[in-house]
């Protein structure tokens, strides 16, 4: 800045000689080598960040993808009636009263009886030595199967269940046979029937659809948990922030933009909103813990209360944006409303609303955006931790019953013990990710189409 | 000022027309991050076999769950809280304030804290409680004179041990193994080094001398860890001389990359910490609301689940997980079966 000024204010003292206009004098040089470093400055801030995102993205996508494969075992299981159905007449609340640990040991001699038939050679000769290889949660599938049809008692039935995590881990090159040397789980030697198991089919790689649809699980399982559940948290959590702020956020603005006097506590509130953006979201759930749960005894865990939280957290986000695009629509088509006679709710109503919509939508999609991704305030209302409720029986216990947030469910794998967790926390920010990829997406389509520039 | 009233009182309208239609029907619990595993299994298992929903499981620290436990009665407290140690006096008697006079105590087994390391670091594989009193301990002897923590290297103190820098990952102070740590490892190495005979003559009373042996030196050699287990195996993954104390089951589950200390002699594991011979293991316990029993439908039958044979006896997964059965286990069943509270006799 002071070479250019300076460079073309002084007139050629008698020293200076004049050259071509084509020969660069020392000066302009030195301010086009200036130009030319600042150029490279930029350039190289913007490889930096590419450099980091496509690092990230790669970390990503290279540590989680293996959450969408998981291994599952095809299990023969016979159905003893001697233990599952003491009495023999197969009531159904008689046999609810064997639990899923009088399963376990004949899902164990199933696949026990499956080694022996196929001539497998394996060290094993007692059922209960064939639980490593066997996911925690197969007997229940096979008890809410027999439940379900009891006539399936005394016949063999062929079960596909989840293998152990550490199976699957083998599968996945994530545990090899030397790593397993000190592990109590698990030895070496199951990984080697594993392996012969997976030879005549009894174990394959599959896509896990569990890990999309499912429900959480807890540390001895780590194959069977799940973000499904989670996904409709956040859904639910999602229409409360919608359902309250988008009205509330508008009609403050509206007022704000164009019905209130300008004056002192005007001005106050717009900075306080301004501020209120700025306000970290932890505060926030400390606030909604508080309000909400202490006060107005809403129930903790529940996407209702997490919804509100959030709410108060994305106001001021689209408040601004709301009044940033209200702001936009030029006076002259308010004042042309007016001057044909309108009332001032109806200019607004049948003008600058239409007008300012796309601009409003945007903003709410981002804010919305954002709240799905928060999960400092929801660790404040028990929105953390081992929740693992089934899916919703319906709109009402969508809001009420505990659940978890997307956010939340990762924050929570990533602390696990079991290795396979840390894969799943992975695998759940790549379908956060997506969420919010679409969400933007459509922001930025929305804007495209139906934004208007004057 | 309008904004606010408005979003105040839409907000209010709301919460309180939904309260007007429910009543919780899950089981609450929170406290001790050690625990939580425990605690999901059964829940999960609870859930499977039982007719009601899954319980809801926090975590947030001993400490923490029992101030939430002790805030009152009513559904929007919570019905089991757990906890890493014993329930405190104070937070008995902050209970009683709050209107909870009528706790139960289970204690579901123990747990052994053990010291580990990167597989492929230094030879950390014999440990003694003076060792880490040496390396941790603020003021140590040294020549028979107590001076402030001169030990830079495992060496300086024991010359078995490696000559590597001090670098430890300690539970901080509102684990429930910190507790455990200080009374059962530094206070140990205290007294067994002689630091607390030479505090005591230098003039100190008994309890001044025990509170001075479990100091940390502040000199950055240890570090506190505030978050879970897997903060520490981070840390100890990114500095080969660190060594970290973790729960006996979280090390079972990460034996990949961590190798474990042996601690006056004695390996970690279920069978030596069941016998009594391992020097660091802890009672692990959750308590549980009286007054909320028969109103928050499934509390009892959870409990009564979680201690039964099949579930925390020495071959169920709890055990499986890495928890110690409590030898015990049938006096702990019939306290819950008769709801026995604190302070009465069995």
């Amino acid at each position: 800045m002071s070479d250019a000024t300076s460079g073309g204010a002084v007139p050629a003292a008698g020293s200076r000689r004049h050259g071509s206009i084509l020969q660069l004098d020392a000066r302009t040089k030195k301010r086009n080598a200036k130009e030319a470093r600042f150029r490279a400055y930029g350039l190289g801030a913007i490889i930096i960040g590419l450099v980091f995102l496509v690092t990230l993205l790669t970390a990503i996508v290279s540590n989680g993808v293996g959450a969408f494969q998981q291994t599952f075992i095809e299990v023969p299981v016979y159905l003893d009636p001697q233990k599952l159905d003491k009495t023999g007449n197969r009531d159904a609340a008689e046999m609810a009263k064997v639990s899923t640990f009088g399963y376990t040991p004949l899902i164990q001699q199933g696949l026990l009886d499956l080694v022996d038939r196929e001539g497998i050679d394996a060290p094993f000769e007692k059922a209960g030595d064939m639980k490593a290889l066997i996911s925690a949660s197969a007997a229940a599938k096979v008890r809410d199967y027999v439940l379900a049809n009891p006539d399936a008692l005394g016949e063999t039935r062929g079960f596909e269940l989840l293998a152990s995590s550490r199976v699957d881990g083998y599968l996945k090159g994530r545990v090899t046979q030397e790593s397993v040397e000190r592990d109590r789980n698990i030895s070496a030697e199951h990984l080697q029937l594993a392996d012969a198991l997976r030879e005549i089919g009894a174990i394959r790689k599959g896509f896990n659809s569990e890990f999309i649809f499912g429900a959480d699980a807890s540390e001895s399982r780590a194959e069977q948990a799940g973000i499904g559940v989670a996904i409709l948290g956040s859904f639910f959590m999602m229409l409360v922030v919608l359902a309250f702020s988008l009205p509330i956020g508008v009609a403050a603005s509206i007022y704000l933009e164009e019905f209130a006097p300008k004056n002192r506590l005007t001005d106050l509130i717009e900075v306080n909103i301004s501020n209120l953006a700025a306000v970290p979201s932890i505060v926030f759930g400390i606030l909604g813990l508080a309000v909400f749960i202490e006060f107005a005894h809403l129930p903790q865990s529940a996407p209702l209360v997490g919804g509100l939280v959030l709410t108060l957290m994305t106001l001021p986000t689209i408040i601004i944006s709301t009044r940033a695009s209200l702001k936009a629509v030029p006076p002259s088509i308010r004042d042309a409303a007016l001057g044909i006679g309108a009332s001032k709710m109806q200019s607004v109503f049948h003008h600058v609303l239409p007008l300012a919509a796309p601009g409003i939508l945007t903003g709410t999609i981002i804010g919305l955006a954002q709240a799905l991704g928060e999960t400092a305030p929801l660790l404040l209302i028990g929105m953390v931790g081992y929740i693992a409720t089934n899916y919703p029986d319906g709109i009402s216990s969508g809001f009420l019953d505990p659940n978890s947030a997307m956010p939340a469910q990762i924050y929570e794998w990533a602390k696990r013990a079991d290795p396979a967790y840390y894969e799943r926390a992975w695998g759940g920010i790549i379908i956060l990710l997506v969420f919010l990829l679409t969400m933007n997406i459509i922001a930025i389509i929305l804007r495209r189409r139906f934004e208007r520039r004057w | 000022m309008s904004l606010v009233k408005l979003t105040a009182s839409t907000l209010t309208i709301a919460a309180v027309s939904a309260t007007a239609a429910m009543a919780r029907d899950n089981v609450q619990v929170a406290g001790s991050s050690t625990v939580l595993p425990y605690a999901s299994i059964v829940a999960e298992a609870f859930g499977e076999n039982f007719d009601f929903p899954t319980p809801v499981v926090e975590s947030g620290g001993s400490s923490a769950g029992l101030k939430r436990f002790c805030e009152g009665v009513g559904e929007n407290t919570i019905d089991i809280a757990n906890a890493s140690r014993a329930i405190r006096e104070k937070e008995v008697k902050a209970c009683a304030e709050a209107g909870v006079s009528e706790i139960i105590e289970v204690r579901i087994g123990y747990d052994g804290i053990v010291f580990a390391s990167q597989l492929d670091g230094p030879e950390f594989t014999a440990f003694t409680p003076s060792d880490w009193y040496n390396a941790l301990g603020q003021k140590v002897v040294v020549d028979g004179a107590l001076v402030d923590n001169p030990h830079a290297q495992w060496s300086d103190f024991n010359a078995d041990l490696p000559a590597v820098e001090i670098a430890s990952f300690i539970p901080g102070t509102k684990h429930g193994t910190r507790e455990v740590f200080e009374e059962k490892v530094l206070l140990q190495g205290c007294e067994d080094t002689g630091a607390m005979e030479a505090m005591i003559s230098g003039g100190m009373s008994e309890d001044d001398a025990e509170a001075a042996c479990m100091a940390v030196r502040t000199d950055g050699k240890s570090v506190d860890i505030d978050g879970d287990y897997t903060e520490t195996l981070a840390r100890i993954d990114s500095n080969p001389n660190g060594v970290g104390v973790f729960g006996l089951a979280f090390y079972e589950n990460n034996t990949d990359t961590l190798k474990v200390a042996t601690m006056s002699g004695v390996a970690p594991s279920t069978e030596s910490i069941a016998s009594g011979e391992y020097p660091v293991s802890r009672p692990l316990f959750f308590y549980i609301k009286k007054a909320h029993i028969g109103v928050i439908p499934g509390l009892k039958e959870f409990a009564e689940f979680f201690v039964s044979d099949e579930i925390a006896g020495p071959d169920g997964p709890l055990a499986n997980y890495g928890l110690v059965s409590d030898p015990e286990l049938g006096n702990t069943q019939s306290t819950v079966a008769d709801e026995h509270t604190m302070g009465t006799n069995m």
